[in-house]
């Protein structure tokens, strides 16, 4: 079985993240495209609709943690270090929030990885992340 | 002059529960989590009961990073938030019947948000204290910590940037 098809299926199988309704579509040699659509549970402000920064953290954490197992120097799973997200703007209700992360850099111990969040508004980042993830050996 | 009689501390007490919880309740990725804060006086301790879908990892098993980035800016958030409703409420501008009632402040936006994570997560019950570093008219700084069993040994940290919401003066 390729790499593809086994981060695909390892993206489905993280309770989590199918609680959250991520959906992995694209995979490639340390990037990573994850889509999760809008639901009533990640909600984050009830007056708006505005979905809460903590389901986007999930979503990024999920996302970088693909990118960086994909990355063909990376032999198996990654644990996440330290992820910072800059929130730039609320993400409109009822719209899906689309995730692209890079594993720009890897050493024998690191994957430097950086993401993009956005809506059907795509030249307007929602949010951005960027985190450090081990390496496992 | 004679001084009021202070309420009974159960009468309060009711009050100040009733308010945190509207506030926190009123959330539905909060409620989505299943976080639950306990009050001591002004102080807030953010819970985070174990549930099978908090897991990233089956076959650690771990708690999903973005469930423990999503507690710790919950707790975050609320903690701010309480903070400065506590104020508030104390001196009188605020009406936390108002609060009980459904009309529910604004809350803090999240600028930035910065996760360690020092340990895995185990599959137990987790807990986090939000300390404010600073808050100001416009921006707060915010410091966070969880563990699991141990006090002394968190399994993840946290610092965000909050922008506080426009109070109507």
């Amino acid at each position: 079985m390729d790499k593809a098809k086994i981060a695909k299926q390892f993206i489905a199988a993280i309770p989590h993240s199918r609680a959250l309704g991520m959906e992995l579509t694209e995979i490639g040699q340390g990037f990573a495209v994850i889509e999760m659509p809008y639901a009533e549970h990640l909600v984050g402000d009830p007056v708006t609709g505005v979905v809460h920064g903590g389901a986007v953290s999930a979503l990024m954490d999920t996302c970088c943690g693909a990118a960086a197992m994909s990355h063909p120097s990376s032999p198996a799973g990654t644990a996440t270090i330290d992820l910072r997200i800059d929130y730039m703007r609320p993400a409109t209700p009822g719209q899906t929030i689309v995730t692209r992360a890079e594993c720009y850099n890897i050493t024998r111990s690191v994957a430097f990885v950086r993401a993009t969040a956005v809506d059907d508004d795509a030249d307007n980042p929602v949010a951005m992340a960027t985190g450090a993830f081990t390496v496992e050996r | 002059m004679a001084r009021r009689r202070p309420e009974p501390v159960q009468v309060i007490k009711q009050r100040r529960d009733a308010a945190l919880n509207a506030l926190v309740h009123g959330v539905p990725y909060i409620n989505f989590l299943g976080i639950e804060f306990d009050r001591r006086g002004d102080e807030l301790t953010a819970i985070l009961p174990y549930d099978d879908k908090l897991i990233g990892n089956p076959l650690i098993p771990a708690i999903h990073g973005g469930a423990i980035s999503g507690f710790l800016e919950v707790a975050a958030v609320i903690g701010l938030s309480w903070a400065t409703l506590w104020d508030e409420i104390e001196r009188g501008e605020m009406d936390a019947d108002e609060i009980i009632k459904g009309h529910l402040p604004r809350l803090p936006k999240t600028i930035d948000f910065t996760v360690d994570y020092l340990r895995s997560g185990l599959p137990r019950d987790a807990y986090a204290r939000a300390k404010v570093n600073r808050s100001g008219r416009r921006y707060a700084s915010v410091h966070v910590e969880a563990w699991q069993d141990n006090r002394q040994r968190a399994f993840a940290q946290a610092t965000g940037h909050f922008l506080m919401p426009r109070r109507e003066v």
